[in-house]
Protein backbone atom coordinates (compact mmCIF):
# COMPACT_ATOMS: atom_id res chain seq x y z
CA UNK A 1 0.00 0.00 0.00
CA UNK A 2 2.80 2.41 1.17
CA UNK A 3 4.50 1.62 -2.27
CA UNK A 4 1.59 1.95 -4.18
CA UNK A 5 1.05 5.57 -2.60
CA UNK A 6 4.55 6.66 -3.38
CA UNK A 7 4.32 5.39 -7.38
CA UNK A 8 0.93 7.47 -7.70
CA UNK A 9 2.64 10.97 -5.57
CA UNK A 10 5.38 10.27 -8.10
CA UNK A 11 2.97 10.11 -11.31
CA UNK A 12 0.77 12.71 -9.88
CA UNK A 13 4.12 14.89 -9.32
CA UNK A 14 5.52 14.27 -12.70
CA UNK A 15 1.39 15.12 -14.50
CA UNK A 16 1.70 18.09 -12.24
CA UNK A 17 5.37 19.76 -13.31
CA UNK A 18 4.24 18.83 -16.67
CA UNK A 19 0.88 20.52 -17.05
CA UNK A 20 2.63 23.43 -14.93
CA UNK A 21 5.23 23.66 -17.28
CA UNK A 22 3.50 23.12 -20.89
CA UNK A 23 0.72 26.21 -19.29
CA UNK A 24 3.83 28.79 -18.00
CA UNK A 25 6.43 27.23 -19.19
CA UNK A 26 8.22 29.57 -22.51
CA UNK A 27 7.67 26.16 -24.18
CA UNK A 28 5.41 26.49 -27.26
CA UNK A 29 2.09 24.46 -27.34
CA UNK A 30 3.58 22.85 -30.24
CA UNK A 31 6.58 21.38 -28.97
CA UNK A 32 5.23 20.33 -25.47
CA UNK A 33 1.20 19.40 -25.05
CA UNK A 34 -0.12 20.27 -22.10
CA UNK A 35 -1.67 16.63 -20.28
CA UNK A 36 -5.09 18.15 -20.25
CA UNK A 37 -4.78 18.95 -24.36
CA UNK A 38 -3.55 15.10 -24.51
CA UNK A 39 -6.31 13.82 -22.11
CA UNK A 40 -8.87 16.25 -24.51
CA UNK A 41 -7.65 14.13 -27.58
CA UNK A 42 -7.48 10.80 -26.26
CA UNK A 43 -11.33 11.22 -24.79
CA UNK A 44 -12.06 13.21 -28.37
CA UNK A 45 -11.01 10.21 -30.64
CA UNK A 46 -11.96 7.60 -28.28
CA UNK A 47 -15.31 9.34 -29.09
CA UNK A 48 -15.95 9.53 -32.48
CA UNK A 49 -14.15 6.13 -32.71
CA UNK A 50 -11.00 6.78 -34.81
CA UNK A 51 -9.09 5.07 -31.85
CA UNK A 52 -10.80 1.87 -31.85
CA UNK A 53 -10.67 1.30 -35.14
CA UNK A 54 -7.08 2.19 -35.33
CA UNK A 55 -6.84 -0.22 -32.88
CA UNK A 56 -8.67 -3.12 -34.17
CA UNK A 57 -6.58 -2.95 -37.20
CA UNK A 58 -3.05 -2.53 -35.26
CA UNK A 59 -3.96 -5.51 -33.18
CA UNK A 60 -5.44 -7.65 -36.33
CA UNK A 61 -2.14 -6.88 -37.80
CA UNK A 62 -0.16 -7.23 -34.81
CA UNK A 63 -1.61 -11.07 -34.04
CA UNK A 64 -1.61 -12.36 -37.50
CA UNK A 65 2.34 -11.61 -37.66
CA UNK A 66 2.59 -12.77 -34.04
CA UNK A 67 0.94 -15.55 -34.99
CA UNK A 68 3.02 -16.54 -38.12
CA UNK A 69 5.94 -15.85 -36.18
CA UNK A 70 5.50 -18.24 -33.49
CA UNK A 71 3.91 -20.79 -35.96
CA UNK A 72 7.69 -20.91 -37.93
CA UNK A 73 9.61 -20.27 -34.92
CA UNK A 74 9.17 -22.64 -32.47
CA UNK A 75 9.07 -25.85 -34.86
CA UNK A 76 12.39 -24.26 -36.49
CA UNK A 77 13.88 -23.39 -33.08
CA UNK A 78 12.90 -27.42 -32.41
CA UNK A 79 14.90 -28.50 -35.35
CA UNK A 80 17.68 -26.47 -34.97
CA UNK A 81 17.49 -28.13 -31.40
CA UNK A 82 18.01 -31.22 -32.54
CA UNK A 83 19.81 -31.22 -35.94
CA UNK A 84 23.55 -29.74 -35.91
CA UNK A 85 23.75 -28.87 -39.07
CA UNK A 86 20.69 -26.44 -39.05
CA UNK A 87 22.20 -25.17 -35.68
CA UNK A 88 25.37 -24.40 -37.90
CA UNK A 89 23.25 -23.33 -40.63
CA UNK A 90 19.85 -21.19 -39.94
CA UNK A 91 21.14 -20.68 -36.19
CA UNK A 92 24.15 -18.60 -37.45
CA UNK A 93 21.51 -16.45 -39.68
CA UNK A 94 19.09 -16.21 -36.94
CA UNK A 95 21.33 -14.67 -34.84
CA UNK A 96 22.58 -12.72 -37.50
CA UNK A 97 18.84 -11.41 -38.67
CA UNK A 98 17.48 -10.75 -34.73
CA UNK A 99 20.35 -7.89 -34.39
CA UNK A 100 19.01 -6.29 -37.35
CA UNK A 101 16.32 -3.85 -35.97
CA UNK A 102 13.27 -4.67 -37.63
CA UNK A 103 13.14 -1.32 -39.20
CA UNK A 104 15.53 -1.71 -41.38
CA UNK A 105 13.62 -4.35 -43.37
CA UNK A 106 11.23 -1.53 -44.80
CA UNK A 107 12.95 -0.14 -47.80
CA UNK A 108 13.03 -3.86 -48.72
CA UNK A 109 9.51 -4.89 -47.99
CA UNK A 110 8.40 -1.54 -49.55
CA UNK A 111 10.12 -2.37 -53.36
CA UNK A 112 9.16 -6.38 -52.73
CA UNK A 113 5.49 -5.76 -51.76
CA UNK A 114 4.50 -2.04 -52.05
CA UNK A 115 2.32 -0.47 -50.25
CA UNK A 116 0.38 -3.56 -48.99
CA UNK A 117 -0.51 -5.28 -45.72
CA UNK A 118 1.68 -7.88 -47.05
CA UNK A 119 4.70 -5.53 -46.45
CA UNK A 120 3.47 -5.08 -42.87
CA UNK A 121 3.77 -8.51 -42.48
CA UNK A 122 6.61 -9.34 -43.75
CA UNK A 123 7.98 -6.90 -41.41
CA UNK A 124 6.31 -8.23 -38.05
CA UNK A 125 7.22 -11.89 -38.95
CA UNK A 126 11.19 -10.45 -39.72
CA UNK A 127 10.84 -8.49 -36.24
CA UNK A 128 9.53 -11.95 -34.21
CA UNK A 129 10.76 -14.73 -35.82
CA UNK A 130 14.38 -15.17 -35.46
CA UNK A 131 14.03 -14.13 -31.72
CA UNK A 132 11.47 -17.24 -30.87
CA UNK A 133 13.72 -19.36 -33.12
CA UNK A 134 16.49 -18.95 -30.41
CA UNK A 135 14.53 -18.76 -27.82
CA UNK A 136 13.19 -22.08 -28.48
CA UNK A 137 16.46 -23.51 -29.27
CA UNK A 138 17.73 -22.31 -26.10
CA UNK A 139 14.74 -23.42 -24.70
CA UNK A 140 15.36 -27.25 -25.24
CA UNK A 141 19.12 -27.20 -24.93
CA UNK A 142 18.37 -26.13 -21.68
CA UNK A 143 16.19 -28.86 -20.85
CA UNK A 144 18.65 -31.26 -17.97
CA UNK A 145 19.69 -34.64 -19.65
CA UNK A 146 18.44 -36.40 -16.65
CA UNK A 147 14.53 -35.57 -18.17
CA UNK A 148 15.48 -37.23 -21.15
CA UNK A 149 17.71 -40.10 -19.67
CA UNK A 150 14.64 -41.11 -17.06
CA UNK A 151 12.06 -40.57 -19.71
CA UNK A 152 13.86 -42.84 -21.64
CA UNK A 153 14.51 -45.93 -18.69
CA UNK A 154 10.32 -45.76 -18.82
CA UNK A 155 9.92 -46.19 -22.58
CA UNK A 156 10.01 -42.93 -24.03
CA UNK A 157 11.60 -42.35 -27.53
CA UNK A 158 10.69 -40.29 -30.38
CA UNK A 159 7.52 -38.10 -30.76
CA UNK A 160 5.99 -39.22 -27.15
CA UNK A 161 10.03 -37.92 -26.18
CA UNK A 162 9.84 -34.69 -28.43
CA UNK A 163 6.07 -34.02 -27.33
CA UNK A 164 5.38 -35.70 -23.66
CA UNK A 165 8.92 -34.55 -22.64
CA UNK A 166 11.18 -32.06 -24.38
CA UNK A 167 8.46 -29.74 -25.28
CA UNK A 168 6.83 -29.15 -21.52
CA UNK A 169 10.20 -28.93 -19.70
CA UNK A 170 11.42 -26.45 -22.29
CA UNK A 171 7.87 -24.68 -21.51
CA UNK A 172 9.39 -22.29 -19.24
CA UNK A 173 11.75 -21.08 -21.66
CA UNK A 174 9.53 -20.91 -24.85
CA UNK A 175 6.90 -18.82 -22.58
CA UNK A 176 9.81 -16.09 -22.37
CA UNK A 177 11.05 -16.30 -25.84
CA UNK A 178 7.53 -16.00 -27.11
CA UNK A 179 7.13 -13.24 -24.77
CA UNK A 180 10.39 -11.51 -26.32
CA UNK A 181 8.57 -12.35 -29.59
CA UNK A 182 5.76 -10.59 -28.66
CA UNK A 183 7.67 -7.12 -27.70
CA UNK A 184 9.44 -7.27 -30.80
CA UNK A 185 6.33 -7.65 -32.95
CA UNK A 186 4.80 -5.12 -31.84
CA UNK A 187 7.67 -2.61 -32.10
CA UNK A 188 8.22 -4.08 -35.47
CA UNK A 189 4.82 -3.07 -36.16
CA UNK A 190 5.12 0.73 -35.19
CA UNK A 191 7.84 1.33 -37.03
CA UNK A 192 6.17 -0.77 -40.26
CA UNK A 193 3.11 1.51 -39.63
CA UNK A 194 4.67 4.50 -39.17
CA UNK A 195 7.11 3.90 -42.79
CA UNK A 196 4.41 2.88 -45.21
CA UNK A 197 1.24 4.61 -45.65
CA UNK A 198 -1.14 1.97 -46.65
CA UNK A 199 -4.75 2.62 -47.83
CA UNK A 200 -6.28 -0.66 -46.49
CA UNK A 201 -6.30 0.29 -42.86
CA UNK A 202 -5.01 3.26 -40.51
CA UNK A 203 -3.54 1.47 -37.25
CA UNK A 204 -2.33 3.74 -34.30
CA UNK A 205 1.21 4.21 -36.10
CA UNK A 206 -0.42 5.62 -38.83
CA UNK A 207 -2.69 8.34 -36.48
CA UNK A 208 1.21 9.06 -34.71
CA UNK A 209 2.55 10.04 -38.19
CA UNK A 210 -0.42 12.05 -39.16
CA UNK A 211 -0.53 14.29 -35.73
CA UNK A 212 3.31 14.45 -36.71
CA UNK A 213 2.26 15.80 -40.24
CA UNK A 214 -0.49 17.86 -38.64
CA UNK A 215 1.94 19.16 -36.09
CA UNK A 216 -0.84 18.17 -33.60
CA UNK A 217 1.24 16.83 -30.86
CA UNK A 218 -1.44 16.26 -28.41
CA UNK A 219 -2.59 13.37 -30.94
CA UNK A 220 1.16 12.14 -31.07
CA UNK A 221 1.64 12.43 -27.28
CA UNK A 222 -2.03 10.77 -26.54
CA UNK A 223 -0.99 8.07 -29.25
CA UNK A 224 2.40 7.31 -27.30
CA UNK A 225 -0.05 6.93 -24.10
CA UNK A 226 -2.09 4.28 -26.10
CA UNK A 227 0.67 2.28 -27.54
CA UNK A 228 2.60 1.70 -23.81
CA UNK A 229 -0.92 1.22 -22.61
CA UNK A 230 -1.63 -1.55 -24.77
CA UNK A 231 1.72 -2.95 -24.73
CA UNK A 232 1.24 -3.40 -20.96
CA UNK A 233 -2.00 -4.81 -20.74
CA UNK A 234 -0.81 -7.43 -23.52
CA UNK A 235 1.67 -8.41 -21.07
CA UNK A 236 -0.52 -8.55 -18.18
CA UNK A 237 -3.35 -10.02 -19.92
CA UNK A 238 -1.56 -12.76 -22.09
CA UNK A 239 1.82 -13.39 -20.43
CA UNK A 240 0.94 -13.12 -16.69
CA UNK A 241 -1.46 -16.09 -16.41
CA UNK A 242 1.50 -18.24 -18.16
CA UNK A 243 3.83 -17.13 -16.09
CA UNK A 244 1.55 -17.70 -12.77
CA UNK A 245 0.82 -21.43 -14.28
CA UNK A 246 4.48 -21.87 -14.79
CA UNK A 247 5.21 -20.73 -11.19
CA UNK A 248 2.52 -23.17 -9.71
CA UNK A 249 4.23 -25.88 -11.26
CA UNK A 250 7.84 -25.34 -11.40
CA UNK A 251 8.11 -23.29 -8.40
CA UNK A 252 10.72 -20.76 -7.97
CA UNK A 253 12.20 -20.92 -11.99
CA UNK A 254 15.80 -21.46 -11.85
CA UNK A 255 16.23 -22.15 -8.20
CA UNK B 1 -1.62 -57.69 -19.59
CA UNK B 2 -4.31 -57.75 -16.63
CA UNK B 3 -4.24 -55.25 -14.06
CA UNK B 4 -3.61 -58.66 -11.48
CA UNK B 5 -0.03 -59.49 -13.58
CA UNK B 6 0.82 -55.87 -13.61
CA UNK B 7 0.63 -56.22 -9.57
CA UNK B 8 2.35 -59.60 -9.45
CA UNK B 9 5.93 -59.56 -9.03
CA UNK B 10 7.67 -60.00 -12.84
CA UNK B 11 9.99 -62.78 -13.52
CA UNK B 12 12.88 -61.60 -12.01
CA UNK B 13 15.96 -60.80 -13.96
CA UNK B 14 19.39 -62.59 -14.06
CA UNK B 15 22.65 -59.94 -15.41
CA UNK B 16 25.72 -61.25 -16.35
CA UNK B 17 28.09 -58.87 -17.54
CA UNK B 18 31.34 -60.75 -19.51
CA UNK B 19 34.54 -58.51 -20.28
CA UNK B 20 33.21 -55.40 -20.08
CA UNK B 21 35.18 -52.36 -20.33
CA UNK B 22 34.83 -48.49 -20.81
CA UNK B 23 37.38 -45.95 -21.70
CA UNK B 24 36.44 -42.09 -21.33
CA UNK B 25 37.99 -39.80 -23.95
CA UNK B 26 38.35 -36.16 -22.98
CA UNK B 27 40.44 -33.56 -24.09
CA UNK B 28 42.65 -33.93 -21.71
CA UNK B 29 43.42 -37.60 -22.50
CA UNK B 30 41.87 -40.73 -22.03
CA UNK B 31 40.27 -42.28 -18.66
CA UNK B 32 39.48 -46.08 -18.52
CA UNK B 33 36.47 -45.54 -16.56
CA UNK B 34 35.73 -49.87 -16.18
CA UNK B 35 38.06 -52.25 -16.95
CA UNK B 36 37.35 -55.85 -17.06
CA UNK B 37 34.39 -56.57 -15.57
CA UNK B 38 32.85 -59.74 -15.10
CA UNK B 39 29.96 -60.07 -12.75
CA UNK B 40 26.89 -62.39 -12.55
CA UNK B 41 23.80 -61.09 -10.66
CA UNK B 42 21.01 -63.57 -9.66
CA UNK B 43 17.12 -63.31 -9.88
CA UNK B 44 16.17 -60.88 -7.15
CA UNK B 45 19.56 -60.43 -5.65
CA UNK B 46 20.21 -57.12 -3.73
CA UNK B 47 24.02 -56.21 -5.42
CA UNK B 48 25.58 -52.87 -3.83
CA UNK B 49 28.38 -51.16 -5.77
CA UNK B 50 30.79 -49.51 -3.55
CA UNK B 51 33.88 -47.22 -4.04
CA UNK B 52 35.28 -43.81 -4.15
CA UNK B 53 34.60 -41.45 -6.92
CA UNK B 54 35.52 -42.36 -10.19
CA UNK B 55 35.80 -46.12 -9.72
CA UNK B 56 33.11 -46.62 -12.69
CA UNK B 57 30.27 -47.65 -10.58
CA UNK B 58 27.93 -45.55 -11.76
CA UNK B 59 28.77 -45.88 -15.28
CA UNK B 60 28.57 -49.86 -14.98
CA UNK B 61 24.72 -49.09 -13.84
CA UNK B 62 24.51 -46.92 -17.15
CA UNK B 63 25.69 -49.73 -18.86
CA UNK B 64 22.84 -51.80 -17.74
CA UNK B 65 20.38 -49.20 -18.27
CA UNK B 66 21.57 -48.66 -21.55
CA UNK B 67 22.11 -44.80 -21.18
CA UNK B 68 25.70 -45.62 -21.56
CA UNK B 69 25.84 -47.67 -24.92
CA UNK B 70 29.53 -47.39 -25.84
CA UNK B 71 31.40 -49.84 -24.09
CA UNK B 72 33.20 -53.20 -25.31
CA UNK B 73 32.08 -56.55 -23.25
CA UNK B 74 28.69 -57.98 -23.12
CA UNK B 75 25.92 -56.68 -21.03
CA UNK B 76 22.76 -59.04 -21.06
CA UNK B 77 19.63 -59.40 -18.98
CA UNK B 78 18.22 -63.43 -18.70
CA UNK B 79 20.55 -64.22 -22.07
CA UNK B 80 19.63 -61.04 -23.89
CA UNK B 81 21.86 -58.58 -25.05
CA UNK B 82 21.65 -54.99 -23.59
CA UNK B 83 21.05 -52.96 -26.66
CA UNK B 84 18.54 -49.65 -25.59
CA UNK B 85 16.52 -48.23 -21.94
CA UNK B 86 13.66 -50.28 -21.51
CA UNK B 87 10.67 -50.47 -18.70
CA UNK B 88 11.85 -53.86 -17.50
CA UNK B 89 15.22 -51.77 -16.60
CA UNK B 90 14.08 -48.55 -14.66
CA UNK B 91 16.85 -46.24 -13.22
CA UNK B 92 16.29 -44.21 -9.90
CA UNK B 93 19.08 -41.18 -10.14
CA UNK B 94 20.37 -39.25 -7.28
CA UNK B 95 19.07 -36.10 -8.25
CA UNK B 96 14.86 -36.93 -8.34
CA UNK B 97 14.78 -36.54 -12.06
CA UNK B 98 10.86 -35.47 -11.55
CA UNK B 99 9.12 -33.92 -14.22
CA UNK B 100 8.13 -30.67 -12.93
CA UNK B 101 5.17 -30.04 -15.48
CA UNK B 102 3.49 -33.09 -13.54
CA UNK B 103 2.01 -33.22 -10.17
CA UNK B 104 2.89 -36.84 -8.18
CA UNK B 105 0.17 -39.27 -10.00
CA UNK B 106 1.39 -37.78 -13.22
CA UNK B 107 5.00 -38.48 -12.30
CA UNK B 108 4.24 -42.33 -11.49
CA UNK B 109 1.99 -42.49 -14.46
CA UNK B 110 4.58 -41.33 -16.56
CA UNK B 111 6.00 -44.91 -17.52
CA UNK B 112 2.41 -46.36 -17.07
CA UNK B 113 1.02 -44.70 -20.12
CA UNK B 114 3.58 -46.36 -21.89
CA UNK B 115 2.37 -49.66 -21.39
CA UNK B 116 -0.58 -49.73 -24.33
CA UNK B 117 -1.90 -52.99 -22.77
CA UNK B 118 -3.04 -51.29 -19.30
CA UNK B 119 -6.68 -49.04 -19.25
CA UNK B 120 -6.87 -45.69 -17.37
CA UNK B 121 -8.38 -47.14 -14.68
CA UNK B 122 -5.78 -50.16 -14.57
CA UNK B 123 -2.85 -47.18 -15.04
CA UNK B 124 -4.82 -45.18 -11.81
CA UNK B 125 -5.28 -48.29 -9.56
CA UNK B 126 -0.88 -49.02 -10.37
CA UNK B 127 0.17 -45.95 -9.45
CA UNK B 128 -2.19 -45.42 -6.64
CA UNK B 129 -0.80 -48.80 -5.51
CA UNK B 130 2.86 -47.90 -5.54
CA UNK B 131 2.43 -44.41 -4.17
CA UNK B 132 0.80 -46.02 -0.66
CA UNK B 133 4.08 -48.38 -1.13
CA UNK B 134 5.89 -45.46 -0.62
CA UNK B 135 3.90 -43.46 1.70
CA UNK B 136 2.44 -41.09 -0.21
CA UNK B 137 -1.20 -42.07 -0.37
CA UNK B 138 -2.88 -38.56 -0.48
CA UNK B 139 -0.13 -36.38 -2.15
CA UNK B 140 -1.16 -37.64 -5.66
CA UNK B 141 -1.96 -34.49 -6.86
CA UNK B 142 0.73 -32.20 -4.92
CA UNK B 143 3.31 -30.36 -6.96
CA UNK B 144 6.49 -31.61 -7.20
CA UNK B 145 8.62 -28.58 -6.14
CA UNK B 146 6.12 -28.77 -3.57
CA UNK B 147 7.58 -32.04 -1.68
CA UNK B 148 10.80 -32.36 0.92
CA UNK B 149 13.96 -33.70 -0.64
CA UNK B 150 12.39 -36.95 0.63
CA UNK B 151 9.38 -37.13 -0.63
CA UNK B 152 10.81 -36.73 -3.76
CA UNK B 153 12.79 -39.49 -3.53
CA UNK B 154 9.69 -41.34 -2.64
CA UNK B 155 7.80 -40.17 -5.93
CA UNK B 156 10.91 -41.31 -7.70
CA UNK B 157 10.88 -44.38 -6.10
CA UNK B 158 7.29 -44.74 -7.39
CA UNK B 159 7.96 -43.94 -10.72
CA UNK B 160 10.26 -46.15 -10.88
CA UNK B 161 8.73 -49.17 -9.67
CA UNK B 162 5.78 -48.41 -11.63
CA UNK B 163 5.88 -49.96 -14.69
CA UNK B 164 6.88 -53.52 -12.63
CA UNK B 165 10.40 -53.60 -14.02
CA UNK B 166 12.55 -56.26 -13.36
CA UNK B 167 15.38 -54.72 -12.84
CA UNK B 168 15.72 -52.19 -10.15
CA UNK B 169 19.07 -49.63 -11.24
CA UNK B 170 19.51 -46.93 -8.18
CA UNK B 171 22.45 -44.48 -8.95
CA UNK B 172 22.67 -42.83 -4.97
CA UNK B 173 19.64 -42.18 -5.08
CA UNK B 174 19.82 -41.40 -0.84
CA UNK B 175 23.44 -39.36 -1.11
CA UNK B 176 21.26 -35.92 -0.63
CA UNK B 177 19.16 -36.73 1.86
CA UNK B 178 19.37 -36.18 5.40
CA UNK B 179 20.41 -39.15 7.70
CA UNK B 180 16.70 -39.61 9.68
CA UNK B 181 14.67 -39.44 6.39
CA UNK B 182 17.68 -41.96 4.90
CA UNK B 183 17.28 -44.58 7.38
CA UNK B 184 13.49 -44.36 7.24
CA UNK B 185 14.27 -45.32 3.33
CA UNK B 186 16.17 -47.95 4.51
CA UNK B 187 13.61 -49.48 6.02
CA UNK B 188 11.24 -49.24 2.89
CA UNK B 189 13.12 -50.30 0.42
CA UNK B 190 13.93 -53.63 2.18
CA UNK B 191 10.15 -53.77 2.89
CA UNK B 192 9.76 -53.38 -0.92
CA UNK B 193 12.73 -55.08 -1.91
CA UNK B 194 10.98 -58.61 0.40
CA UNK B 195 7.66 -57.64 -1.23
CA UNK B 196 8.55 -57.12 -4.80
CA UNK B 197 11.02 -59.19 -6.01
CA UNK B 198 13.29 -56.97 -7.94
CA UNK B 199 16.63 -58.11 -9.32
CA UNK B 200 18.35 -54.46 -7.78
CA UNK B 201 21.72 -52.63 -8.70
CA UNK B 202 22.25 -50.50 -5.57
CA UNK B 203 25.32 -47.29 -6.39
CA UNK B 204 26.76 -46.01 -3.10
CA UNK B 205 29.79 -44.78 -1.53
CA UNK B 206 28.21 -45.40 1.91
CA UNK B 207 29.20 -48.76 2.88
CA UNK B 208 27.25 -48.67 6.10
CA UNK B 209 24.47 -47.95 3.51
CA UNK B 210 25.49 -50.99 1.62
CA UNK B 211 25.68 -53.30 4.28
CA UNK B 212 22.41 -52.32 5.37
CA UNK B 213 20.95 -53.17 1.78
CA UNK B 214 22.61 -55.44 -0.15
CA UNK B 215 23.11 -59.57 0.11
CA UNK B 216 25.71 -58.77 -2.02
CA UNK B 217 28.43 -55.48 -1.85
CA UNK B 218 31.38 -55.61 -4.52
CA UNK B 219 34.08 -53.27 -3.42
CA UNK B 220 35.54 -51.32 -6.37
CA UNK B 221 38.81 -49.22 -7.21
CA UNK B 222 39.22 -46.63 -9.28
CA UNK B 223 41.76 -45.79 -12.34
CA UNK B 224 41.23 -48.39 -14.16
CA UNK B 225 38.01 -49.52 -12.44
CA UNK B 226 37.66 -52.55 -11.18
CA UNK B 227 35.82 -54.68 -9.01
CA UNK B 228 38.68 -55.29 -6.15
CA UNK B 229 36.26 -57.62 -3.49
CA UNK B 230 33.27 -58.76 -3.01
CA UNK B 231 31.31 -60.08 0.01
CA UNK B 232 28.47 -61.56 1.10
CA UNK B 233 25.99 -60.05 3.60
CA UNK B 234 24.69 -63.20 5.79
CA UNK B 235 22.57 -61.00 8.43
CA UNK B 236 19.46 -61.43 8.49
CA UNK B 237 16.38 -58.74 7.39
CA UNK B 238 14.93 -56.47 7.97
CA UNK B 239 17.90 -54.79 9.10
CA UNK B 240 18.52 -51.91 10.92
CA UNK B 241 20.99 -48.96 10.22
CA UNK B 242 22.02 -48.82 13.71
CA UNK B 243 22.34 -52.44 14.28
CA UNK B 244 25.84 -53.33 16.29
CA UNK B 245 26.34 -56.35 14.11
CA UNK B 246 25.92 -54.64 10.92
CA UNK B 247 28.19 -51.52 12.04
CA UNK B 248 31.14 -53.96 12.87
CA UNK B 249 30.85 -55.91 9.39
CA UNK B 250 30.36 -52.50 7.76
CA UNK B 251 33.37 -51.75 9.47
CA UNK B 252 35.46 -54.01 8.83
CA UNK B 253 34.90 -53.72 4.97
CA UNK B 254 35.99 -50.32 5.14
CA UNK B 255 38.87 -51.11 6.42
CA UNK B 256 39.19 -53.70 3.10
CA UNK B 257 38.19 -50.76 1.32
CA UNK B 258 40.90 -48.54 2.73
CA UNK B 259 43.59 -51.11 1.94
CA UNK B 260 42.47 -51.76 -1.40
CA UNK B 261 42.65 -47.98 -1.94
CA UNK B 262 46.21 -47.50 0.23
CA UNK B 263 48.58 -47.67 -2.96
CA UNK B 264 46.10 -45.25 -5.12
CA UNK B 265 46.15 -42.61 -3.13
Amino acid sequence: MKQFLAALAFFAALLGAWEYTARHGEVSAVLLPAPSAVWQYIVGAAKDGTLAEATLVTMKRLFLGYAVGIGIGIPLGMLLARFKFLHNTVGTLALGLQTLPSVCWVPLALLWYGQTEKAMLFIVVMGTVWAVILATEHGIRQIPPLYREAAATMGSRGFHLWFRVLAPASLPHIVSGTKQGWAFAWRSLMAAEIYITILSGMGIGHLLHYGRELHAMDQVVGLMLVIIVIGFLADKIIFSPWERFLHRLWGLLNS
Amino acid sequence: MSLASELEAPPPAKIRLAGVSKIFTTNRGTVQALDDINLEIGDGEFVCFVGPSGCGKSTLLRIVAALERSFTGTAEVNGKMITEPGRDRTVMFQEHALFPWLDVLGNVMFGLKLKPALTNKDRLEVARYYLKLVGLDGFEHANIHELSGGMKQRVALARALAPNPRVLLMDEPFASLDAMTREQLYGDLQKIHAARKKTILFVTHNVREAVCLGDRVLLFSPRPGRIRKEFKIELPRPREFNDVAMASLAAEITGELKTILAPAL
